[in-house]
């Protein structure tokens, strides 16, 4: 029963549980977009930082949670639910954990709505920020690119964890009491993806076990499409969005130290003729095909509408490095005087070649191990031109060129084919090396610096020096032969020491 | 009023002492800082905006979220730098930081102020000495977990929302906050620590960084 509450308390909750499940909603998805989140600390309230706390809105983020909520709040028996899974470069994909956002029943009457609740809300937000770190999916989320990015989806209604398989644990984040009921904010978090924290994906058929439990029907699938954490679904959510005109509501930030009676909460519009926009540091996301324009939400009644147009969604075939890095940083719309540190960083990690789709990915490694033989004929870049050590002694790459003198010089035969000769000569190309030296050969490769030129995968190279030969002076056999003659020699040894010791004594006294 | 007590235990290799302290203070304190007050007339004060920095720890599987603040930052690295000493290299020991949260009650002259503790946080380290690299490894990444689980902790603690010092009026700030820093406030707080030989005694080297020195007189 909420007829203790006043209108002007009702209509403050509702507001602060609104946008308490946006900011969640923000704050869970930024910390699975796979950058270290910085945002600065104002003395000056802005008026546009509810819950008095620095948490950038990602546009897309927004309408996505408003479009679940389709105008409803959190309550009780409806929850709204942030979904987190993980999507292989092959397409197969995994639930990795829930955050739920719930209200059960349990009211408390005498809270102050507009002082204690707010803080509370504050301090739980708080407490997801850290929280959000410290889940598996965290570490996950730091890695992903090359293998698997990492999704999301929010819905709302009933909460559904069967997807995260079993043994799944929970956390909860914080509980924070109302006059409507009490706001829960836990996590749910699959457990059995311990050791995938510790070591990278690969292409091979372990990984398909590891999520074999995931081909189940999904009860509810149509409840809406999982949304990258790091780029966007093609076509969904294209255009501008209008969608920005609750950042007009400006959140309170005047409290007073008098007593309840007397309480001044300031959630008019007043303030806003004295905001500008907020000065915020923009948020740098590694833009894989797509990007997001990011900044805060302006005050609405200043610019109207739009206040920035996010980026157009580029498609994802089209992602290319170069592509993404210039969708990200022309599209800043406010002159943000963000550390330029952190932009130099952003582009140049968006340069640095993340694919995403799995055609991208494809094609990277398709371009990497032919482009320095296959698409340059004319150039020959042969080894002996590489500026390695020893180039001339290095073997041939897979791709190799016919042409390449280092494989067919004048007088040998013709090459064996290319995928067999990867670390050893096979007796053409390297004329005057005997097969014995084949294993010093080896140790002019560079193993890790240039594998462009010289492609060797790790495997291959870990295989060849998993066995080295053993040291001549280790082998146990000689020791033990030795012994006996060493303990024969030894009066011998001693008689020539005791004829030199003038000698010796002479040298210890150049020491001292 | 009763002080709330937590304890919190950790066992950490030598060099991940830094960071692992730097973790859980810092988690605390981003839960007990808010924005700059300022105060208007008619006892109405507006508060400012706290941003949040995501750390990564390099000697340990672990990141965390601190307050956006370089000053903060400086004070408490030099507090946990302080501790790192004070336990020595290369050795096995025992120490303990104490993070506690006070209020200061204006006392008649000649008495000085008292403090008032009203939630202490004490972590418990304990440096364990270890042989090889791959035993590093591996307590990189237990200590990693260990944090996990001590952020959880804190995080419960803070949401059973006992007690907090009421919002103080404009001339009872200082009473309460912290009002140093430029760009957060976070409730007024001193970090002592204690080193604890391997033997078990307690060596007298407890010292104590306060922020406003009240035993100054």
């Amino acid at each position: 029963m909420d007829s203790d509450l006043s209108p002007q308390d009702k209509k403050d909750l509702d507001k602060f549980i609104k946008f308490f499940a946006l900011k969640t909603v923000q704050v869970i998805v930024q910390a699975r977009l796979g950058e270290k989140i910085c945002t600065r600390s104002s003395s000056s309230p802005t008026g546009s930082d509810w819950f008095n706390l620095a948490i950038k809105d990602i546009p897309e983020v927004t309408h996505e949670a408003k479009k679940a909520l389709a105008g409803q709040l959190p309550g009780i028996g409806r929850s709204m639910c942030v979904e987190i899974s993980l999507k292989t470069s092959e397409g197969d994909s995994m639930e990795l954990e829930t955050w739920c956002l719930e209200m059960n029943e349990k009211c408390d009457k005498d809270i102050k709505v507009s002082y204690t609740v707010y803080n509370r809300l504050s301090l739980l937000l708080k407490s997801l920020l850290a929280i959000t770190r410290v889940t598996p999916a965290y570490k996950l989320s730091r890695k992903q690119g090359h293998d698997y990015v990492i999704l999301y989806r929010i819905y709302f209604g009933e909460v559904q964890l069967t997807g995260l398989g079993e043994g799944f644990q929970t956390v909860r984040v914080g509980v924070v009491g109302t006059p409507v009921g009490t706001i829960t904010l836990s996590c749910a978090y699959r457990t059995n993806l311990a050791f995938m924290s510790t070591r990278q994906f690969e292409r091979t058929a372990p990984i398909m076990g590891i999520i074999i439990d995931h081909f189940v029907e999904r009860p509810f699938g149509n409840m809406g499409h999982m949304h990258p954490c790091n780029y966007r679904a093609p076509a969904e959510e294209e255009g501008g969005y209008t969608g920005v005109e609750d950042s007009q509501e400006v959140c309170t930030t005047s409290f007073s130290t008098s007593p309840p009676s007397q309480c001044v909460s300031a959630l008019s519009t007043a303030h806003l003729k004295s905001l500008k926009p907020a000065v915020m540091d923009t948020l740098k996301v590694p833009v894989m095909s797509l990007g997001f324009s990011h900044q805060m939400g302006i005050p609405g009644k200043e610019g109207g509408v739009p206040q920035q147009v996010p980026v157009q969604p580029c498609h994802a075939a089209q992602a290319e490095h170069a592509r993404a890095s210039s969708c990200l940083p022309n599209d800043h719309v406010p002159a943000v005087p963000s550390g330029s540190g952190e932009d130099a960083e952003a582009s140049s990690r968006s340069t640095d070649g993340k694919s995403v789709s799995p055609r991208d990915v494809m094609e990277t490694t398709f371009t990497r191990k032919v482009g320095a033989f296959v698409n340059k004929p004319g150039t020959q870049v042969t080894t002996a031109s590489l500026d390695l050590p020893f180039a001339a002694f290095a073997p041939r790459a897979y791709d190799i060129e016919e042409n390449d003198p280092m494989v067919q010089p004048p007088e040998s035969p013709a090459t064996s084919s290319p995928l067999q000769g990867s670390l050893h000569s096979q007796g053409s190309g390297e004329s005057g090396v005997p097969a014995q030296d084949d294993f010093v050969m080896v140790d002019f490769k560079p193993a890790f610096s240039k594998d462009d030129l010289l492609p060797m995968d790790l495997g291959t190279f870990y295989r060849e020096f998993q066995n080295p030969p053993q040291l001549a002076s280790l082998t146990i056999d000689v020791s033990s032969q030795s012994m006996a003659e060493d303990l024969d020699s030894l009066p011998e040894k001693l008689a020539v020491y005791e004829k030199n010791i003038d000698e010796f004594d002479a040298f210890v006294d150049t020491l001292q | 009023m009763n002080c709330r007590s937590e304890v919190l235990e950790v066992s950490v290799e030598g060099r991940q002492v830094d960071e692992a302290m730097l973790a859980l203070v810092h988690t605390i304190l981003l839960h007990r800082s808010t924005g700059k007050f300022h105060y208007k007339k008619e006892g109405t004060y507006s508060i400012g905006t706290v941003g949040t920095q995501d750390i990564d720890c390099d000697f340990i599987d672990f990141s965390f979220v601190r307050v956006s603040s370089d000053e903060l930052d400086r004070v408490i690295r030099k507090a946990v730098g302080e501790f790192k000493d004070a336990m020595g290299n290369g050795t096995d020991g025992m120490g303990q930081i104490s993070l506690e949260f006070y209020q200061k009650k204006k006392s008649r002259w000649p008495f000085s102020d008292e403090c008032i503790p009203w939630e202490v946080w004490s972590i418990k380290v304990n440096v364990v000495n270890l042989a090889n690299e791959q035993e590093r490894q591996i307590c990189r990444e237990k200590v990693g977990e260990k944090l996990g689980e001590k952020v959880i902790n804190i995080v419960e603690v803070i949401n059973r929302h006992e007690y907090l010092p009421k919002m103080p009026t404009q001339s009872e700030v200082d009473n309460v906050f912290d009002t140093s820093l430029k760009d957060v406030q976070p409730y007024l707080y001193k970090i002592t620590f204690q080193i604890t030989d391997t033997l078990g005694t307690s060596v007298s080297t407890t010292m104590r960084r306060l922020i406003k020195d009240t035993l100054a007189l």
